[in-house]
């Protein structure tokens, strides 16, 4: 057998490889580079140096400030209720949204019925509407449901908005899934929530990371639906950041309003770097093997 | 009362008739198959006795009780899939545990089973692993293990063995076989092997285009086919069909033959019903082991014919040589001790056991009988 080096060489085409990726991501890092440079500097030196330039003297009161008593709008309590709102909703509405669709999935692929692939083409319509086309008719629905400008009714409107594509997510999975498995169980005696508790759930494990990622991410970043359906001191933190970015009252602080971009977007990246193994897993894996 | 019962069982999709109207009868602790080519609907029959699909018309009994209205559950059945279908969360303990859990049995009397079943298939030892971490005959007798753990009255086997290569699927088949003489239950085996069929079957239900073509022992389906289709599906090499015509021989009828431009005529044995098909085309039936080289005791043999052809390819398969030659233009499969095979080319006398011949009406395609 001839040998064949597993390595590849180090040729011109690999460096250039290398050097493009590297590239790429000191591009990609440069943004969040400059937020938490500034977010660390103070006032003074942010205004009399370099946007790029790194930190001469470290202070957290940028970020302090931002938790606790940067103003946002007519209030000034920093972004902390905020924060906990943006929790108090997105959480539910990851879960639930979820679950919905695994379940949605579920039955779309095992306990076909008639029409169930077009009921299934006319959800997945539902990944193609944008939010400002339903807006009017979400606050009507809202007002009538009696949860117009509460938790309760932003967790309603995105896990309706959810639904369309963790649906999409499950389906999908599941359809590589074999019907014999689900068969076998109806042999054994399991019934339609059984078979979806003890079967089909533990083997969704990469699908959910996939879902609750997606989903995490687009209801915590939303900010259309937080700006219309709530209001004052309900507001999710999106909402919060942009008001506390236009309060236009004494001086401009920079390095408050990076500390609360980032505040704003950890809890996104904390997923991220959490479930992102699985995600990457979830969205290649092919799925249950015999 | 009979195991299992089909009575003219119908099923159509959509208006397309998948089984035109199946009657079956298996006596408890049967072995039946069901085999037939892809597309013969008996995965769907079998289907229909698990009651995984519905019944469109006639009526399916298991010991004794009509099942058509039943689920799955409670026909008191158990299946191994084709896939398996080990649950792929569950370690093999849990799996072949699982359908005592959902009955409601008691713990000590599930580990009771999971010990009984794991020692009659030995696998003791994988007990805690999961399907993901063993061999595809360790999943075959997973599968196994969890249909027996549940005592049903009935298995069900969907070919179980397919996915298996060729060495594991002999072992696996014996095993079977081994595992009905000790359990003693009756059993539904579907298959597309013919081999298969023959081996494990007390009974045989040789299917196509949703009907069945014969019902017997693998004895009288073999010796006793009853048309051209049964002939060619069971036995391999298969059956060699040789289109003849029927000709007055002397006081009785003969088969006219012709091979390298000579003309000759074979008595036809068991031929009184060629009567009325005098002058007219059929298909002679004789299977490659019934045309062998020259044997010192043919004088025993009764109706053997003898006649020197020309061989024109030759196929060692070990125990026998294939020869191939042309009788009536069509290739004609002989099976001879290799010793005595003549090569390519050459002339060979060949021993023609003609008192197992069979003949078909090419038209219907029926037995002539």
């Amino acid at each position: 057998m001839a040998e064949h080096s597993v390595k590849p060489k180090m040729g011109f085409g690999r460096i250039a490889l290398y050097a493009f990726i590297t590239y790429c991501c000191l591009y990609y890092l440069l943004p969040l580079t400059v937020m938490l440079f500034n977010s660390i500097k103070d006032l003074n030196e942010l205004k009399s140096g370099n946007l790029l330039a790194f930190p001469h003297t470290v202070t957290f009161e940028p970020w302090v400030k931002a938790w606790n008593s940067a103003c946002t709008g007519v209030t000034c309590d920093g972004l902390k209720g905020y924060f906990w709102n943006s929790v108090s909703f997105v959480v539910p509405a990851v879960l639930i949204s979820a679950l919905i669709g695994a379940f949605n999935g579920y039955v779309l692929t095992m306990w076909r019925f008639r029409g169930s692939d077009a009921l299934f083409m006319a959800l997945m319509l539902g990944c193609f509407i944008p939010f400002q086309a339903i807006l009017l008719p979400m606050a009507q629905t809202l007002g009538v449901l009696g949860i117009a400008n509460s938790v309760a009714g932003l967790i309603f409107v995105h896990v309706v908005y959810g639904i369309a594509f963790t649906t999409l997510f499950f389906r999908n999975y599941y359809v590589t899934i074999p019907d014999e498995l689900v068969k076998a169980a109806r042999i054994d005696g399991a019934g339609f929530f059984t078979i979806f508790r003890r079967i089909v759930l533990p083997l969704s494990g990469p699908i959910i990371v996939v879902t609750v990622i997606w989903q995490f991410t687009q209801i915590w970043n939303d900010f259309l639906f937080g700006v219309v359906f709530s209001s004052g001191e309900r507001q999710p933190i999106t909402v919060a950041l942009n008001n506390l970015v236009n309060t236009s009252t004494g001086v401009k602080e920079y390095n408050v309003d990076m500390a609360a971009a980032v505040i704003a977007a950890l809890p996104t990246l904390f997923v991220y770097v959490v479930a992102g193994k699985y995600f990457v897993r979830g969205l290649t894996a092919g799925a249950v093997k015999g | 009362m009979g195991a299992l019962s089909i009575r003219k069982v119908r099923k159509s999709y959509a208006g397309t008739e998948i089984l035109k109207g199946i009657d079956l009868e298996v006596e408890q602790g049967e072995f039946l198959i069901l085999v037939g080519p892809s597309g013969c609907g008996k995965s769907t029959l079998l289907s229909m006795i698990a009651g995984l699909d519905d019944i469109t018309s006639g009526e399916v009994h298991i010991a004794g009780r009509r099942v058509n209205d039943l689920p799955p559950k409670d026909r008191d059945i158990a299946m191994v899939f084709q896939s398996y279908a080990l649950y792929p969360s569950m370690t093999v303990r849990e799996n072949i545990s699982f359908g005592l859990e959902i009955r409601k049995i008691p713990h000590a009397e599930r580990e009771a089973a999971v010990d009984r079943v794991a020692k009659i298939l030995q696998i003791e030892h994988l007990l805690d692993r999961r399907p993901s971490q063993l061999s595809g005959g360790q999943r075959q007798r997973v599968a196994m293990g969890r249909a027996i753990a549940r005592n049903p009255a009935l298995f069900l086997f969907d070919e179980p063995l397919s996915n298996l290569d060729a060495k594991l699927r002999v072992e696996m088949r014996t095993e079977i076989k081994l595992l009905h003489q000790r359990l003693g239950t009756t059993i539904v085996y579907v298959t597309h092997d013919q081999i298969e069929a023959m081996t494990l079957g007390d009974k045989i239900a040789v299917m196509k285009a949703g009907e069945v073509q014969q019902f017997g022992t693998p004895n009288e389906i073999y010796r006793n086919p009853a048309n051209l289709f049964v002939a060619g599906f069971m036995g391999s090499p298969a059956m060699n069909f040789i289109p003849t015509r029927v000709v007055e021989a002397g006081s009785g009828l003969g088969l006219a033959m012709e091979s390298g431009g000579e003309h000759f005529v074979f008595p036809a044995i068991n031929g009184e019903a060629l009567r009325s098909k005098l002058g007219s085309e059929i298909i002679l039936g004789i299977r490659p082991e019934q045309i062998t080289e020259v044997v010192d005791s043919h004088g025993d043999v009764p109706h053997a014919v003898t006649r020197s052809i020309k061989v024109d390819l030759s196929e060692p398969t070990g125990p026998d040589t294939l020869l191939l030659v042309r009788l009536n233009n069509t290739k004609v499969t002989c099976r001879v001790c290799p010793d005595f095979a003549a090569r390519p080319g050459e002339q060979m006398k060949l021993l023609f056991d003609l008192s197992k011949a069979v003949y078909f009406d090419p038209a219907t395609e029926q037995r002539i009988r």
